[in-house]
């Protein structure tokens, strides 16, 4: 979001700095200026996600805690396997992204372009699985709704008791609508890295200003996170071994 | 050798630098981006306070019978909406706060200039959305819309309402984060924290607010229109979801969002009353930080909204003792404002009475807020008039007084030219005069029990006496709003010139030239005086060059 500071502008004003910086703005004084504005932009703008997703993982902890037993069963029946999968895909994704930041910042333009590709193969690897996901939940009816059954589903470590179906409908309320949001802001941060691969391909980024890599791939790891912390809500809740 | 120019030329300025549409639709400068919100909110403001007037219209006769109930309920619905969130959350921050953050900081501009316009363009999108609401019928469930009436019940064209809020929303986080960081990395040489104009302090407590609130409730209106979409279920007691988490989620928004309102008001009190007592503003750092306890203890109290909704005695007497804790900073900077007054040369301009009247009623409106805070008191005047009139005490007798102020004390900056300042004493006094005869007489009413939201009082005749008064009083406070904007309109073709500093006051913002150039200041400003040395600016000026040379 705070790319206002990203794209170069090329007019000069004369100042001695931007000769050698051409992404330099006229309201700055100087590159570091620039450069700790648009981190600091970023980081307050997490601080607002942040408080995004903590409503719904507020909203989350305290229907858990009421409905345990019907969020169990619930969760039991999305494909932890496939979540698994998703949890390395976006670790190794964080990965990759931290290399093109530091390629970034030691002027390696072959390593920063194929680092910010195999990001994004990795983004898209995450949003492919996803759709399996979602695509196994509407074909067992699970997608809240008219259609949405949970009928005779037991729930675990309780045996002869089956899970409320309209409990179990929070859970793939606040699933579909967690996972969603969180694909959604996926989406966008594959936006972000487009554009950082066409401006790494175009030469773009020096060791002097390289800051919307730095910034997203804050935005990146954000995001990722986001899913550190979904992953074992959803899916882990009541499975043993 | 060409003629000397016999003509002063006007200085080349924000205003007169280019003309034509895009040069304003694409600016990506900072006063110019605030002309655009004053612009917008003026004209929100007055689809709010034409809903406001029908509302006292229908009030002045005991029975129904100048709307329909259901009308009634769109029209309160969408005052609340409309004055909350497209006039009071932008009002000052957006305006006044857009045009001078970078000035007082000695800055050139926004740390992210487009991100502010951007800003703007959802502010209109969100307002064209709530237009489009408007005029295809309205909403009729409260501002506050509570699940389940929002999600599962009301008939009216609510989706989209919540939706332009979510989208106005976005343009608040972002004017929000854009002064952080312009706050925090924009700063002049020699500008330190402690050498900041207290303006900016409220303006940085209000960002923190709008920065850790406003997503809360952004997420709670997705939660809202899904339940109200595809019927999820989560605030549905029928599905097994709770409707006071709803409460919960909109409150812990929605009352933090109330010091959004008044926050940067208080700051611009602060810097009238120092200016027009000519004197440093006493207890700075008291001043400074009660801003940061106000919006920290913003956040610890969103359940006193719901004392009568059903939740435990025991949260709900911590919420009313942390209730009582906002007192304090609120109190501390009341008592600052005061303690500044004492022994000052008290200059009764028009920005100094819109400040007095602030003082006065916003001290009525926290005192009675401190009522509602009290649990047994509020059990009995919950949901009547008594927490209505309480509430425009803080947002009109407070929020609305200090930007009235406001616009009045940085006009001459803002347009270059002077109001006229008889017109401006008088419409002051009749704000004033207005605002008390609307509002106090709903105090009563609420006590003696007249309940909020009712259209039709018939079966209690005798309220009629004091909401007839109220409806008188809300059209002296009408009058009182539109002379502002006139002779505000009238100034900018009239008015007489202004100086770089027609109020001698002291701030970066008066150093530069009135209005000022694009970038704010012709050289960088290196500060190496205190803030408010107001003692030093109205010494006799041994230094000064003497007369005659």
């Amino acid at each position: 979001m705070a790319d206002s500071s990203l794209t170069p502008v090329h007019e000069h004003h004369g100042e001695a700095h931007a000769a050698h910086n051409p992404a330099l703005l006229h309201h700055f004084a100087e590159p570091q200026q620039q450069r700790d504005a648009a981190s600091l932009g970023m980081w307050v703008f997490l601080a607002t996600e942040v408080m995004f997703f903590g409503g719904l993982f507020c909203a989350y902890l305290i229907y858990r805690r009421w409905y345990f037993g019907d969020f169990g069963a619930a969760s039991k029946s999305i494909d932890a396997t496939l979540g698994a999968t998703n949890t390395a895909v976006l670790i190794c994704s964080s990965l990759t992204v931290v290399l093109a930041v530091w390629a970034a910042q030691t002027a390696r333009k072959t390593l920063l372009i194929a680092m910010l590709g195999i990001t994004m193969l990795l983004g898209l690897a995450f949003l492919g699985i996803k759709g399996v996901e979602y695509k196994d939940k509407f074909e067992e009816h699970h997608v809240p709704g008219a259609s949405f059954s949970f009928e005779n589903v037991p729930i675990p470590g309780h045996p002869g008791e089956f899970a409320n179906p309209r409990h179990a409908q929070i859970f793939f309320s606040l699933y579909f609508v967690m996972t969603g949001l969180h694909a959604l802001h996926m989406i966008i941060g594959l936006g972000i890295f487009t554009w950082l691969f066409v401006m790494a391909w175009k030469g773009r980024f020096t060791p002097e200003w390289n800051t919307p890599v730095e910034i997203g791939g804050l935005y990146w790891h954000f995001v990722d996170i986001v899913w550190i912390y979904l992953f074992p809500l959803l899916y882990l809740i009541d499975r043993h071994p | 050798m060409a003629t000397p120019i016999l003509q002063p030329v006007e200085r080349e300025n924000y205003l007169n630098k280019e003309y034509g549409v895009w040069s304003w639709l694409l600016t990506t400068d900072h006063k110019r981006i605030a002309l655009l919100y004053l612009l917008s909110i003026t004209f929100f403001f007055f689809i709010g306070g034409f809903f406001a007037l029908l509302i006292r219209l229908e009030l002045l006769t005991p029975a129904g019978d100048l709307v329909q109930a259901d009308t009634y309920n769109k029209l309160f619905t969408m005052h609340g909406m409309v004055m909350v969130f497209f006039f009071l959350i932008p009002s000052i921050p957006a305006v006044l706060g857009n045009f001078l953050v970078p000035l007082m900081i000695g800055a050139k501009d926004l740390a992210f200039p487009r991100i502010n316009l951007l800003s703007w363009y959802l502010y209109i999108i969100g307002g064209v959305m709530m237009l489009h609401c408007i005029l295809t019928g309205g909403v009729d469930t409260g501002w506050t819309f509570y699940a389940p009436l929002a999600t599962n019940f009301t008939n009216s064209n609510f989706t989209e309402a919540a939706l332009a809020i979510f989208v106005v929303g976005f343009s608040s986080i972002l004017t929000g984060l854009n002064f952080v960081v312009t706050i925090h990395r924009m700063r002049a040489p020699g500008m330190t924290w402690s050498r900041l104009p207290l303006f900016i302090w409220a303006h940085y407590a209000t960002s923190i607010i709008q920065l850790l609130g406003t997503p809360v409730i952004a997420v709670t209106i997705v939660l809202v229109a899904c339940e109200r979409v595809l019927h999820l279920g989560i605030f549905d007691p029928k599905l097994g979801g709770d409707p006071i988490l709803f409460q919960h989620l909109f409150w812990f928004y929605s009352h933090p969002a109330v010091y959004i309102m008044i926050l940067p008001s208080m700051g611009v009190v602060t810097e009238i009353i120092a200016c027009f007592s000519r004197k440093r503003i006493f207890g700075y750092s008291f001043v400074a930080f009660s801003s940061i306890a106000i919006a920290v203890f913003g956040f610890l109290v969103w359940a006193h909204h719901m004392f009568v909704a059903g939740i435990s005695v025991y949260s709900a007497l911590v919420f009313s003792f942390l209730s009582y804790a906002v007192a304090l900073p609120s109190a501390i900077k009341v008592f600052n404002w005061t303690a500044t007054l004492y022994k000052g040369s008290i200059h009764y301009d028009a920005p100094m009475l819109y400040a007095f009247g602030f003082l006065g009623l916003f001290t009525i409106g926290g005192l009675t807020g401190l009522f509602l805070a009290a649990l047994g008191i509020d059990v009995h005047v919950t949901d009547t008039y008594f927490v209505v009139a309480h509430f425009h005490y803080i947002m009109v007798g407070g929020a609305v007084m200090g930007y009235l102020g406001g616009m009045h004390f940085w006009w001459p900056k803002i347009s270059g030219r002077l109001y006229p300042e008889g017109w401006a004493r008088l419409a002051a006094l009749i704000v004033f005069i207005g605002f008390n005869l609307t509002f106090f007489p709903q105090f009563v009413l609420g006590y003696m029990g007249m309940p909020r939201r009712y259209f039709d009082y018939s079966h209690m005749p005798e309220f009629q006496v004091l909401n007839v008064l109220s409806t008188a009083g809300s059209t002296v406070l009408g009058v009182g709003y539109l002379l502002p904007m006139l002779y505000f309109l009238w100034s900018m073709r009239y008015g007489k010139p202004a100086s770089d500093n027609p109020w001698n006051a002291a701030g970066l913002e008066w150093k530069t030239a009135s209005p000022p150039p694009t970038f704010n200041f012709d050289e960088e400003p290196v500060v190496t005086w205190e803030a408010y040395n107001y003692e030093e600016l109205d010494a006799p000026h041994k230094s000064e060059v003497p007369v005659g040379r």
